[in-house]
């Protein structure tokens, strides 16, 4: 064995010191019978016009479904739109770049001045707020692949209780938290490792990856648009800007008639009935209940800040320096036989082990202190839920609740105003 | 009349909020324009770096990984012997399962003349894995690469292969750089 060794490092050497000698260990040989040596294959990446033209269809589809929504009114059209859309953006351009992943483009490119963001990743971050800032989601209703993919799917449709629908909403903040978290400090894109459908769209995919997005689908059958609803980071801001809508789709074209066609129409619990003559719980509990609230919001913050940034060193692990780093320290007081790969080709590169405890340190830190910011803002978004259960509106009419709303126009075909 | 009066507060509120939106997504939106690439970077692995540690076969979202083994013919020595083509140790150097080194066999060989053999990658059986990369680069001329192919790659956002680099050998190319081979100055593009 140790002979055989021996033999390896001498060839080893021979062949270092042939490489330094002639510039190769064998060299090409000259070929006597008029062999020709055959090109090197490679292929290219698609040529950047289909970028841009990805951008002018994003566009025009976007304004079309707007328009259609807005103007025309047709369920009809939201459909053959959002077919086109499942099939361009969805199964023909795979799925990437979709709006949901860059919102992390642009955090990171926000926090790390030197990642180079793609024009694409910003116009399709900021195009689909800008529509709903001033239409409502139309976005949603038919240019997301993942979003119409669910539509299609949704064929039997059952009502949610509220206080379900409160809950499992506040999971898409919670994701949009860490997804931000996870992009500000360079770790991952996670919204785009864990995207359930991008296998379907590709037609290749991780066991994990098209189970779970089979899942998702089988549920979307009975719960309408799960991932839109429960999960999406994007929706938790198209749901934001969405409430501050310029304009906005109605269920009657004119005045409601309060006829209650329309209140079973909405498969996403997104029609807000009227409040009727409805017994108005006694004012003055009701601000009473709200100046509570507003006192232990800040509590909640502090708890909840306090409780997720228990976890940022367990996040923090999901980055490749702060993984190696601890790594390296394991090995000062260890006996291990085989280290591993990262370890022995960082050992091999000669960079100082300070520089990356430095670093290391460095990035735990921005852990620490977004997991803070995060937590904070879970508990602002649990407290003025609970805020918002005190505010009480009154409505005389069917009405859309905009945030909600995915302006997949159903509730239209059902109105008899039109 | 007190009616009306609420809705607009309400709609002055609103508008409030919305020309705030508005004003933010707009500042982001030309903030990042101003210092944005045109196009696209892709993903490219850096041979140099490279330790053929196998990820690339197992990591990449794609089954049958984006990343193959790239043969730059120009290199090669077309031995007999070649350490790509023939496990170490094989008992015979035949063409027989048993002696090569590729699990998927993606290597073939042809006879061109007296002593030297025409080595060719299938693309299709190729996994990535880098065995014959280890082995060509260690003992022979290092004319077989990793490369992402980027008519395969489907750019990832992050891609999953660089996350679990442990050279860190991958990093985002100007599609003008699509491919990082080594030891190799000019490269002559199919499409």
């Amino acid at each position: 064995m140790k002979n055989r060794s021996f033999k390896v490092i001498l060839l080893l050497v021979i062949s270092l010191v042939a490489i330094n000698l002639f510039g190769q260990r064998f060299p090409a040989p000259e070929f006597e019978t008029g062999y020709e040596v055959p090109e090197t294959q490679i292929a290219l990446a698609k040529p950047i016009f289909y970028e841009i033209l990805d951008i002018i269809i994003f566009l025009a589809t976007l304004t079309l479904i707007t328009w259609v929504i807005i103007k025309k009114r047709s369920r009809r059209a939201v459909f053959w739109i959002s077919i086109f859309s499942l099939l361009y953006f969805g199964f023909y351009r795979k799925g990437c770049i979709c709006p949901v992943g860059s919102l992390q483009n642009v955090t990171m490119a926000i926090f790390n001045p030197e990642y180079n963001i793609p024009l694409t990743a910003i116009i399709f971050f900021i195009a689909p707020l800008g529509y709903t800032l001033f239409f409502g989601r139309t976005f949603c209703a038919g240019v997301c692949p993942l979003g119409a993919i669910q539509d299609l799917v949704a064929l039997r449709p059952v009502s949610l209780k509220r206080w379900l629908r409160y809950l499992l909403g506040l999971i898409p903040f919670l994701y949009l938290g860490l997804a931000l978290l996870f992009a500000a400090t360079g770790t991952d894109f996670i919204v785009c490792r864990y995207d359930p459908f991008v296998g379907f769209f590709r037609r290749n995919g991780t066991f994990m990856m098209l189970s779970v997005g089979g899942l998702l689908l089988l549920a979307g059958v009975f719960i309408a648009r799960p991932y839109c609803r429960f999960l999406c980071p994007y929706g938790v801001l198209l749901n934001l800007v969405s409430r501050f809508s310029w304009k906005h789709l109605s269920i009657a074209n004119g005045s409601c008639t309060n006829c209650k066609l329309c209140e079973n129409a909405c498969p996403y619990d997104a029609i807000d009935k009227p409040t009727g003559l409805e017994v108005k719980s006694d004012n003055r509990e009701l601000v009473k209940k709200l100046m509570v609230y507003g006192f232990i919001t800040p509590l909640l913050m502090v708890l909840t800040g306090w409780t997720v940034s228990k976890y940022h060193e367990d996040f923090a692990h999901v980055n490749f320096k702060v993984r190696l780093a601890k790594q390296m320290m394991t090995l000062d007081d260890s006996q291990i036989t085989e280290l591993p790969e990262e370890v022995t080709t960082f050992q091999a590169s000669g960079t100082p082990i300070e520089e990356l405890y430095k670093e290391a340190a460095s990035i735990v830190h921005d852990f620490h202190v977004g997991s803070w910011i995060i937590g904070g803002f879970i508990g602002l978004v649990l407290g003025l839920t609970l805020s918002k259960l005190t505010i009480y509106q009154y409505r005389d009419e069917y009405l859309t609740n905009k945030g909600n709303c995915y302006s997949c126009a159903r509730c239209i075909d059902y109105c008899p105003v039109k | 009349m007190k009616k009306d009066k609420i809705i607009n507060r309400r709609d002055f509120i609103q508008t409030g909020i919305r020309t705030g939106i508005g004003a933010g997504l707009g500042i982001i939106g030309f903030g990042l324009i101003s210092r944005s690439v045109e196009g696209k970077t892709i993903w490219q692995l850096d041979p140099a770096k490279c330790v053929q540690c196998g990820n690339c076969a197992t990591e990449c979202v794609l089954q049958a990984s984006a990343v193959k083994c790239i043969h730059v013919t120009d290199m090669c020595g077309y031995c007999d012997l070649c350490s790509g083509f023939f496990r170490p140790g094989a008992l015979e150097l035949t063409t027989g399962a048993e002696n090569k080194l590729c699990p998927t066999g993606a290597i073939v060989r042809t006879y061109v003349e007296e002593p030297y053999f025409e080595y060719r990658i299938i693309e299709e059986l190729c996994n990535g894995c880098g065995k014959c990369v280890q082995n060509c680069g260690a003992f022979g001329n290092g004319s077989l690469q990793l490369q992402v192919r980027q008519d395969l790659c489907v750019n990832c956002n992050q891609c999953a292969i660089a996350r679990s680099c442990p050279a860190e050998a991958y990093s985002r190319v100007e599609p003008e750089t699509a491919y990082l081979l080594k030891g190799f100055e000019e490269l002559k593009i199919t499409d």
